[in-house]
């Protein structure tokens, strides 16, 4: 029975572990700023978890077999109560390993979630609903326009659905949009609201996630740095079509962004 | 004798005329309104027995639903995407409350703590009672939420507002999440009876000699869970009523200003994240007041079957207090994406890191305890070494999502409900299996059959992983968690193969639970009958008559000499010395 334990235990270990290294399923492809050092923190706590789980269970399996009861013949068991300083030691070990991989991804998070936008961020306001997401951008005057929840309207789509005071000067020239455009290498500035429930904006490919919650207005910022398109997901449980709210996010060179952006304009007037 | 000492013979002896109760007349009072903490331990282990089945028959439909969203079942029909989500909120909340609570704490430490301890029975008998029947009661109106209007709520077990606390959110939110609510509700009234009555035991009706350094480290699993469930389940009953006022009452506790459906609600001012505060308060804790039994069941088998003392006792009562500390710190790791202010997250982040420390510490001196042991492998061993295994393995990915930089892409896929349900989940049903196979002897006066036990443990133990080690994969292409249907996100046809393989591992997995209900009626019915102390184990239940008389020791008081793992003690006539026995030695 021993044998059995080490022969599964090893077998389940090295299973997992193979999938892992060979990984057919890994993160998607990164393509936004921050996606190398959160890819990069992914890796390093990847490998130090994958030594001391591999570690762990190959002892483990080795200890049921070597020490299954032989019968008479065996050596008598180590009458034992413990090692103080082997407790120290792995205790200070786990203590350093944990504490360390902590700081070593801190930056990366003060870096995405501490700093403001730059002032040539693109602003760009996300508006999760059940089960669509809208995105608004403030034309020319820079400005968004005010929105009020009295107004809004999903059944009849875009500025509708977000509730825009279209007698609100700022918001003559907003644009509503249920695609994403971003312009590539050039940061945006999110802001995140949600009208019913909460929602959460997951970009896989650009390594974003956020919630959208109801009664904040969340700001995020993120630098795509491909030209190319993604799909957005929720990732909040937010009622029964949760799993078709997706969209598309589509990051195309500032030329082609500004292009896009004064049709949409010349299409208001 | 000096005052100290004279005080506590006083409580001892007050204790003892309080709860002492005659034996149950009658059928009624012996079995269904029973006072003893046996009967209240089994009746536990029975609800928790089913609702497992419950929960898991909800998880096969799901996994059903989710490879084949157009079958038409028998009796249950063609399942739509709204009822997915009843069915997986409905598998979560029985899940947690009624199977990963009540059985480790409720059944066996109900039946076991008094007897570990030396005690005739709880300290509060009619308060036991009571708790018992009010969970019964939780049990029923959670069920009930199926059969009304609207069926069972889809808003998860977390239940976040504003989706829990608006009826025209979707179907299901109507009386169907009241009920939920309700019955959440109840069941953290019962488990705070529950939790007092394990506190006061412990403290107060210890046997003489039963120093709390000689508790088996069952006992004070047990102990360190009630505590947590004392600060836990309070906060969760008071923002379960709050939510309530919020749907029925028009309060604004965690509701803003929202338009559903194009309908502006009453609401304003409320706030969504208080709710996660309140309930992550609760949630983290709660974690730990289901595994943490598990960890004392594994120490205490784990001894048992190497014929070894337990590696470090004092370093294990402390990991288990650290952890317990540690636990109630750490619930805005679950909160990383919310909006909470991201400068907390450095805190909560590392205190959720500084877990790990007490949890590697309980890892290496399980080792440390098969270390140079003499292993029996019996089923209860099997499944404790199991226990250890699916413990590092589901222990692993915790410092993956301790880190706010990393929930970026894992937080709500499925890597965190394959950390959660491994560790969670899985490990800690290895715990109530590894417990049901070694004091089903003591409890039933029956031994369980090896062969039935081992087949069932080896299906289980591979067919587990199967199906939650994927989920890690699946988690990091970035499957969002609580989708149901695969169709919608183009990027998650490519993990359609691995869902059917994990469907696939489940069916098998759940049929290997047939092996184990059958072994324990037929075992209760026909087993060979057990000794006292079948497995020559060390504690005080085995002192004891099998099964246990009313008053647990037919009236004598057991009086402790020795610690509780005193196993192949060197010049000792037998290779264990039982906590009863004369001293061994000055160590314990």
């Amino acid at each position: 029975m021993g044998l059995a334990l080490l022969a599964v235990i090893w077998l389940i270990t090295f299973v997992s572990t193979y999938f892992f290294i060979w990984h057919p399923w890994w993160l998607p492809a990164g393509v936004s700023a921050s996606a190398a050092a959160i890819d990069h923190q992914f890796v390093t706590t990847y490998i130090l978890m994958g030594i001391v789980f591999v570690l762990a269970q190959c002892s483990l399996g080795l200890f049921a077999w070597q020490y299954r009861d032989r019968g008479s013949s065996a050596p008598p068991v180590d009458y034992s109560h413990g090692n103080t300083t082997m407790e120290i030691v792995w205790t200070v070990l786990t203590g350093v390993l944990f504490v360390g991989l902590n700081l070593m991804g801190s930056k990366i998070w003060a870096a995405e979630r501490f700093e403001p936008a730059q002032a040539s961020a693109v602003p760009v306001e996300v508006t999760g609903m059940q089960f669509a997401w809208y995105f608004r951008y403030p034309g020319p005057d820079g400005k968004f326009g005010i929105t009020n929840p009295k107004l809004m309207d999903p059944s009849a789509g875009s500025e509708a659905a977000i509730g825009l005071d279209t007698s609100d000067p700022a918001a003559k020239d907003d644009v509503v949009t249920g695609t994403m455009f971003l312009p590539v290498n050039r940061q945006v500035d999110f802001t995140l609201r949600a009208v019913d429930v909460i929602h959460s904006f997951f970009i896989p490919n650009m390594r974003f996630k956020q919630d959208a919650v109801p009664g904040l207005a969340i700001h995020m910022h993120v630098t795509p740095t491909q030209i190319g398109d993604y799909e957005i997901a929720c990732a909040e449980l937010c009622g029964l079509g949760h799993y078709k709210m997706h969209g598309m996010v589509k990051v195309v060179s500032q030329e082609d962004f500004d292009k896009w952006i004064a049709a949409r304009e010349a299409e208001k007037q | 004798m000096d005052r100290r000492a004279g005080g506590g013979e006083t409580i001892m002896a007050t204790s003892e005329v309080v709860h002492a109760h005659a034996g149950p007349q009658g059928f009624i009072r012996k079995y269904i309104f029973s006072l003893d903490h046996k009967v209240i331990g089994i009746q536990y282990f029975f609800l928790a027995l089913t609702a497992v089945w419950v929960g898991m028959f909800l998880s096969l439909l799901m996994r059903i639903h989710l490879i084949w969203p157009q079958v038409n079942l028998p009796i249950v029909g063609h399942i739509q995407p709204e009822t997915y989500l009843s069915l997986l909120t409905m598998h979560g909340t029985i899940m947690v409350f009624f199977v990963l609570t009540t059985a480790p704490q409720g059944g066996f430490g109900n039946y076991f703590l008094p007897i570990q301890i030396g005690a005739p029975d709880m300290a509060f008998p009619v308060l036991n009672m009571l708790s018992f029947w009010t969970t019964f009661v939780a049990f029923v109106v959670m069920l009930a939420a199926f059969f009304v209007t609207g069926g069972a709520p889809l808003h998860g077990w977390t239940g976040y507002p504003p989706l829990s606390a608006v009826q025209s959110t979707g179907p299901g939110e109507g009386l169907g999440a009241d009920l939920w609510i309700t019955s959440i509700a109840i069941f953290c009234a019962a488990s705070l009876m529950g939790a007092l009555n394990f506190i006061t035991t412990t403290l107060d009706l210890r046997a003489k000699g039963m120093t709390l350094m000689r508790m088996p480290l069952t006992v004070w699993s047990w102990f360190i869970t009630a505590i947590l469930g004392l600060l836990a389940f309070g906060v969760l009953l008071s923002a379960g009523i709050l939510l309530l006022m919020d749907r029925n009452l028009g309060t604004s506790f965690f509701v803003p200003v929202i338009v559903v459906n194009g309908q502006l609600m009453g609401h304003k001012g409320g706030s969504p994240l208080l709710w996660q505060h309140l309930f992550w308060f609760f949630g983290h804790p709660e974690v730990y007041i289901a595994i943490l039994p598990g960890m004392g069941v594994t120490s205490q088998i784990l001894s048992t079957f190497a014929r070894k003392p337990i590696f470090g006792y004092r370093a294990m009562v402390y990991a288990m207090l650290g952890i317990g500390f540690l636990g109630f710190m750490v619930w805005g790791h679950h909160m990383f994406m919310s909006g909470m202010s991201p400068y907390s997250a450095f805190a909560f982040s590392l205190l959720t890191m500084a877990i790990g420390v007490p949890s590697a510490i309980k890892t290496f001196n399980w080792l440390g305890t098969l270390y140079k042991g003499r292993i029996r492998f019996y089923t209860p061993m099997l499944f404790a070494v199991g226990f250890v295994s699916l413990f590092v393995s589901g222990g692993l990915s915790g410092p993956f999502l301790a880190q706010p930089t990393l929930d970026i892409p894992l937080h709500d896929t499925y890597f965190v409900v394959g950390h959660f349900h491994l560790i969670m989940g899985v490990a800690a049903i290895f715990g109530i299996f590894a417990a049901t196979y070694y004091w089903f002897p003591k409890m039933f006066g029956r031994m369980m059959n090896e062969g039935l036990g081992k087949a069932h443990f080896w299906l289980t133990f591979i067919g587990t992983y199967a199906i939650f080690m994927p989920m890690h994969y699946l988690g990091m292409a970035g499957h969002p968690r609580r989708y149901s249907q695969l169709t919608e996100v183009a990027y998650l046809h490519n993990l359609i193969p691995l869902q059917t393989f994990m469907t696939y591992a489940a069916f098998i997995t759940i049929g290997a639970q047939f092996i184990f209900v059958i072994n324990l009626f037929w075992s209760m019915l026909k087993g060979p009958k057990a000794a006292d102390n079948p497995w020559d184990a060390t504690t005080v239940e085995w002192t004891t008559a099998t099964p246990p008389p009313h008053d647990n020791f037919g009236g004598q008081t057991p009086v402790i000499h020795n610690g509780p793992y005193e196993y192949g003690v060197p010049g000792a006539a037998r290779d264990f010395v039982m906590q009863t026995d004369p001293a061994v030695g000055a160590a314990h």
